[in-house]
């Protein structure tokens, strides 16, 4: 899967931290940082992150189908 | 007729904002093809209301802020404008202000909270005085907003403070009045509150604690000039703000036969209950209107006015809408955010049911820092940081996995 962050969006509310924090997490300067390819067993994860972020900042693109390989992946 | 154990084909969800659509949302994004109708009073689709305190106030081009995008495939017949004024739940509809029925198999109480206004017995109040929820509010206020007017804001927790934060940002003369020791001590305790009231005073914002505002001054044609204080004296101002904290839009309920003290109460599936403690069949909220038990507070029912409770509890009432047969109770760990003066406050937890503080760290000068833990009867509860988000994911998931551990909560 691949996420991207607009981080002329992002307000560093943290809210994908707690929800996904494989994925993402703060520098020491609580700026965002985060895995942009992380494996497809945290998409559920990933999903309720960008549900979560109040900036709408989250774009969350599933691995095309034919290469989904969860049991790979996890 | 429908068993409540059937999951529902029609659904309506009255309140037309952050729940309402989120449930909307969590409804179709999980299957559900029935029909599905918003009702909103305002005349606006769903729209964001944390920039009302903030950038709508003090930016150039305030709508841009408040987007709430609608999702593809919602396919919902939209009622903006129309209050209701209704809940029979044993006929099963919802009446509109002018008269129309809504049947339904489910409804989704989901209207949210109101400003609190000044008591009704006082003399009424003059023009220029005002509250902030909605959109037509907050148009309003930022027309008063002009740089060298002088504005009172009456209470100083979250939405009084970032209101002063911005009128001071636009160049006003602002006072803050609030009728604790400290601004939010009630929620995150006197020394994140100490801390605040700081960087109020340094912005140039008078901070007067400890009092409270007795009646108001107004020219003969009802146009406010001033405040008068609990010390007796009159504090000249062109406009005013009473931030006085917020009320569960409950009134349309009041002869539903549900519990309605302090919010809708709800199990811990988010369905609406009677007073008796048994859950109405079709009937589950979400959001601000809600109170509902938590685990952190060992089980007693809370209410919170958090964007991300309201996110979180739509996700479980919907859950709880089409699977009533297997539920799942709502235990998401509270959380909220808060802009003020450039520095973000950010907590997670019960910060206000804490009986001890600890303090982490505490730096006022050059870049400010705070961070607290919250605690009660030695456990974790709740912590709160200014500048420092980063420290905060660590106490959410201790609180997780406090919460998780809690006994279930309803059955
Ligand atoms: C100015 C402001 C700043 C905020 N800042 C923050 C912040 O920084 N961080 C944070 O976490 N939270 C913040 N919040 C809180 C957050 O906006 C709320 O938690 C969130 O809006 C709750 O969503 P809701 O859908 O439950 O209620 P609401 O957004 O209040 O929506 C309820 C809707 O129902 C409508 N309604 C009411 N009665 C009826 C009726 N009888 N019939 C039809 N419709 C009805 C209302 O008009 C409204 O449109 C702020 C709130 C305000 C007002
Ligand atoms: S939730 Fe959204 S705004 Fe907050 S840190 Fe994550 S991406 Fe940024």
């Amino acid at each position: 899967m691949q996420i991207t962050v607009d981080m002329n969006l992002c307000e560093s509310h943290g809210q994908c931290v707690f929800a996904a924090p494989e994925v993402f997490s703060f520098d020491d300067e609580d700026y965002l940082v985060y895995d942009a390819a992380p494996s497809d067993a945290l998409l559920d994860k990933a999903e309720k992150a960008a549900a979560v972020c109040p900036a709408r900042a989250i774009t969350v693109t599933p691995a095309p189908s034919t290469t989904d390989d969860t049991t790979a992946a996890r | 007729m429908s068993t409540s154990l059937t999951p529902p084909r029609s659904i309506v969800i009255v309140g037309a904002s952050l729940a309402g659509l989120r449930t909307a949302e969590a409804l179709r994004t999980a299957g559900f093809a029935g029909s599905l109708t918003i009702v909103g009073d305002e005349p606006y689709l769903p729209y964001d209301r944390p920039p009302l305190s903030k950038d709508v106030l003090t930016a150039q081009d305030p709508a841009q802020f408040t987007a709430l995008p609608l999702p593809d495939g919602l396919d919902a017949r939209w009622q903006l404008g129309r209050p209701a004024v209704r809940l029979d739940p044993r006929a099963r509809t919802v009446t509109l202000a002018d008269g129309t029925r809504l049947p339904y198999d489910a409804v989704v109480i989901a209207t949210g909270s109101t400003a609190r206004t000044w008591p009704a017995r006082r003399p009424p109040l003059p023009r220029g005085v005002f509250t902030l929820r909605g959109w037509q509010d907050a148009v309003a206020l930022r027309a008063e907003l002009a740089p060298g007017r002088k504005l009172a804001v009456i209470g100083a927790g979250f939405l009084g403070g970032e209101v002063a934060a911005a009128a001071r940002a636009r160049g006003l003369d602002v006072t803050l009045i609030e009728s604790a020791a400290q601004p939010l001590e009630r929620a995150v305790g006197t020394v994140a509150g100490g801390f605040v009231a700081t960087m109020h005073r340094e912005a140039g914002i008078d901070l007067r604690t400890h009092t409270t505002v007795s009646g108001f001054l107004a020219t003969d044609d009802g146009r406010i000039t001033g405040v008068r204080l609990s010390d007796h004296s009159e504090l000249p101002v062109d406009a005013a703000v009473l931030a006085l904290g917020a009320v569960p839009a409950t009134g349309w309920l009041a002869d539903s036969g549900l519990a309605l003290e302090g919010g809708v109460h709800c199990d811990a599936y988010l369905r609406a209950l009677l007073p008796d403690g048994t859950a109405v069949p079709g009937v589950v909220a979400a959001g601000d209107v809600t109170r509902v038990p938590h685990p952190l507070a060992g089980g007693a029912p809370v209410t919170l006015g958090h964007w991300t409770n309201a996110v979180e509890q739509a996700a479980s009432a919907a859950h709880t809408l089409l699977h009533p047969d297997e539920p799942e109770p709502f235990s998401g760990i509270p959380s909220f955010w808060s802009d003020l003066h450039g520095a973000r406050i950010r907590s997670v937890g019960l910060p206000g049911l804490a009986d001890e503080a600890r303090i982490a760290e505490h730096e006022l000068v050059g870049e400010r820092r705070l961070e607290v833990s919250y605690h009660k009867e030695g456990h974790l509860i709740g912590a709160l940081t200014i500048g420092r988000t980063r420290r905060l994911a660590a106490y959410q998931r201790e609180l997780q996995a406090l919460g998780g551990a809690a006994s279930p909560l309803a059955s």
